[in-house]
């Protein structure tokens, strides 16, 4: 038999929502399981931040969360679900306030929390902690207060494979320990998917391993909702070329934030301007737009060497760059990388989904005992999110879920033991699961990328279907320690099931908005103002 | 075409440990990590080496022991040359280059 846990929340991923929801569950009184494929507070998409949170800090009546809200209702372009957004923005303040009383760390001016002027907003609103270690600062914050909170038992290497749903109402999860091959079943009165999004699916992305969209797959299977699945933002300017090591692709953008810098076509000429946008070395143009610039005017022949667009801040002074990076002048130094004499090449990359589990304000999916955090709710930032928004979201989302969760299971009985799934029958091959990943990272994005076409929509609906039969085909056996043909065949299972439902979901909206662009339907229409719902 | 030499030493706890060489696509700039993942993704997909934020350098999951010395897969640079890869010898051996570096409170 199986060995099995019993908890009143289970609380699966470990990054900045999964552990505040563990936290807020904690403080209201349940016994906690916090559990993450990887190391607890280590994988996901909280550490890897490196710049902003979007909160408007109304101390001093400068800002008030409802100009906040309307500019994540102007980015989301008319599909933001209302309540989530204003939730995010009206509760934001408490959580940042929240984390600094914990010791996280924003950076301060005259005792003040300092702001940036981040793309998409009225004002300067965005906090952070130098030098771009907002993501690491906000996971070792969460982390020390888990290791001082004992209702929380925290494992990692758990890789969650089914919630366990009986009579309708989750009741827990299977999982696969993954030092030892072995199944483990948790029995939890109420569960939280904190599980992120999904854009490892494409080939050119800032994603880590677990971000292949794990929670929406479980989710979906178990019988929740998913919504605004097409909307896969694009982060215009990542890094392309040359390579870097230990740099996340991100980087460049708090050096945008406090430099501007220039983004430049391969003539060396600026060209936002054709395409509706401004530069002129300030850095406001939104995410959507820019991506559209940078990848429009690359296929005109109008790129960088590598596809994409030159990012300049050789006007700025050593002094400068120094006071704007710090110790990030010395990686890039460690890289042969010198800003005063050189531009590098940036390009798109998939960055977060706004799209994902459908989740009222309490954070509880149509599934009886299933709740859903952070990244993993769809709705709050529509078709587009503002920048800065992904960590507030993370942390208000954790709350309410670790909340409302607390609050369900003290209102349900233990759980019996959970069976365990029959055994697959299982079959050894040459399918070599790691491959045909970085093949559907491919298809994904050449197909369903930033730019769609129903031709190329329908393409990648075929190979991912033809790649999903031939899966089912060759389940490697179960039981061995670290098993990678395991591993990857499970993400292989997640990414084709989640790449489908975003291709078919792309293909329905016939028009373009946001982060989905349409080549055969370039034009908002207003008869698409309304979200794509996907069940199972 | 160019190439780097991982010696990649393998084997799970009980079994005779043994050393494979593989050779690996070389691009400058690149780190052993990317080595790895290839050898993953094209050679033999049931060697097993943990990292999960892939060129970030946040996630510390990807401790090898590289020439004799310990780093970081995702920060060393793959170079035109033979590599010795191996597991951390201070940690208990999960399998291959795996070793068990969760803390111990956090295991199951």
């Amino acid at each position: 038999m199986s060995q099995q846990l019993s908890t009143d929340v289970l609380v699966v991923g470990a990054g900045g929502a999964g552990m505040y929801a563990a936290l807020e569950a904690a403080r209201r009184g349940a016994s906690v399981i916090l559990a993450d494929r990887s190391l607890i507070g280590r994988g996901g998409a909280t550490v890897m931040a490196q710049m902003t949170v979007a909160v408007a800090l109304d101390d001093e009546g400068l800002d008030h969360w409802e100009h906040h809200y309307a500019d994540t209702l102007k980015a989301g372009r008319g599909l933001c679900d209302p309540a989530l957004a204003q939730l995010l923005c009206e509760e934001g303040p408490a959580r940042i306030r929240e984390m600094d009383a914990w010791g996280v760390g924003w950076a301060r001016e005259n005792g003040r929390i300092k702001r940036a002027q981040a793309p998409g907003h009225d004002r300067a609103r965005c906090v952070y902690v130098d030098f771009l270690n907002t993501g690491p600062a906000v996971s070792k914050t969460l982390r020390a207060r888990l290791n001082a909170t004992p209702e929380i038992r925290r494992v990692g290497d758990l890789h969650v494979t089914s919630l366990a749903v009986r009579s309708g109402q989750c009741v827990g999860a299977v999982a696969l320990h993954v030092p030892t091959g072995n199944t483990l079943n948790i029995r939890a009165k109420a569960t939280i998917m904190a599980t992120g999004g999904l854009t490892r699916l494409y080939q050119r992305n800032s994603a880590s391993l677990n971000m292949a969209g794990d929670g929406y797959a479980l989710a979906l299977v178990a019988g929740a909702e998913l919504l605004d699945m097409e909307f896969v933002q694009f982060f215009p300017i990542g890094h392309l070329a040359p390579r870097l090591i230990g740099m996340d692709p991100i980087m460049w953008d708090p050096f945008r934030y406090k430099l501007g810098g220039r983004l430049l076509n391969g003539a060396r000429e600026e060209f936002l301007h054709k395409y509706g946008g401004s530069d002129e070395g300030k850095y406001v143009a939104t995410r959507d737009l820019a991506t559209y610039a940078i990848v429009k005017e690359a296929a005109a022949g109008r790129g960088s060497p590598h596809g994409g667009a030159w990012l300049s801040f050789e006007h700025c002074s050593e002094a400068e760059l120094r006071a704007a990076g710090g110790p990030v002048i010395d990686r890039l130094a460690a890289n042969g990388i010198d800003l005063t004499k050189q531009a590098i090449e940036v390009a798109p990359i998939a960055h977060y989904h706004m799209g994902g589990v459908k989740a009222d304000t309490d954070m509880a999916t149509r599934v009886p005992g299933l709740f859903a955090a952070g990244e993993a709710v769809g709705g709050a930032n529509g078709a587009n999110r503002l920048s800065g928004n992904a960590i507030t979201e993370a942390l208000v989302f954790g709350a309410r879920a670790g909340q409302s969760a607390a609050l369900f299971s003290q209102q349900t009985k233990r759980q019996a033991p959970i069976d365990s799934p029959p055994p697959f029958p299982s079959r050894t091959s040459d399918f070599n699961a790691a491959e045909r990943v970085e093949w559907l990272q491919a298809a994904m994005q050449q197909d369903v990328g930033p730019f769609r076409t129903e031709a190329g929509l329908k393409r990648a609906l075929d190979q991912i279907r033809t790649l999903r039969h031939e899966l089912v085909e060759f389940r490697p056996p179960a039981g061995r320690p670290f098993d990678t043909a395991m591993l990857d065949w499970l993400d292989l299972d997640t990414m084709t099931r989640i790449g489908e439902v975003v291709a078919r979901a792309a293909l329905a909206r016939t028009e373009s908005r946001g982060a989905h662009q349409r080549e055969d339907f370039p034009a908002m229409d207003d008869k698409w103002l309304r979200n794509q719902v996907i069940s199972a | 075409m160019k190439k780097a030499v991982l010696l990649v030493r393998r084997g799970a706890p009980g079994e005779p440990r043994r050393e494979e060489r593989h050779e690996v696509p070389f691009e400058a700039g690149q780190s052993v990590l990317d080595g790895l993942r290839w050898l993953r993704a094209h050679r033999d997909p049931t060697l097993a080496f943990r990292y999960s934020c892939t060129n970030a350098n946040t996630c510390k999951e990807c401790m090898v022991r590289l020439d004799g010395k310990t780093v970081y897969a995702c920060t060393a640079r793959l170079q035109e040359r033979e590599m010795r890869v191996e597991p951390l010898p201070n940690k208990a051996l999960v399998r291959d280059l795996v070793t068990e570096i969760a803390p111990p409170d956090e295991r199951l």
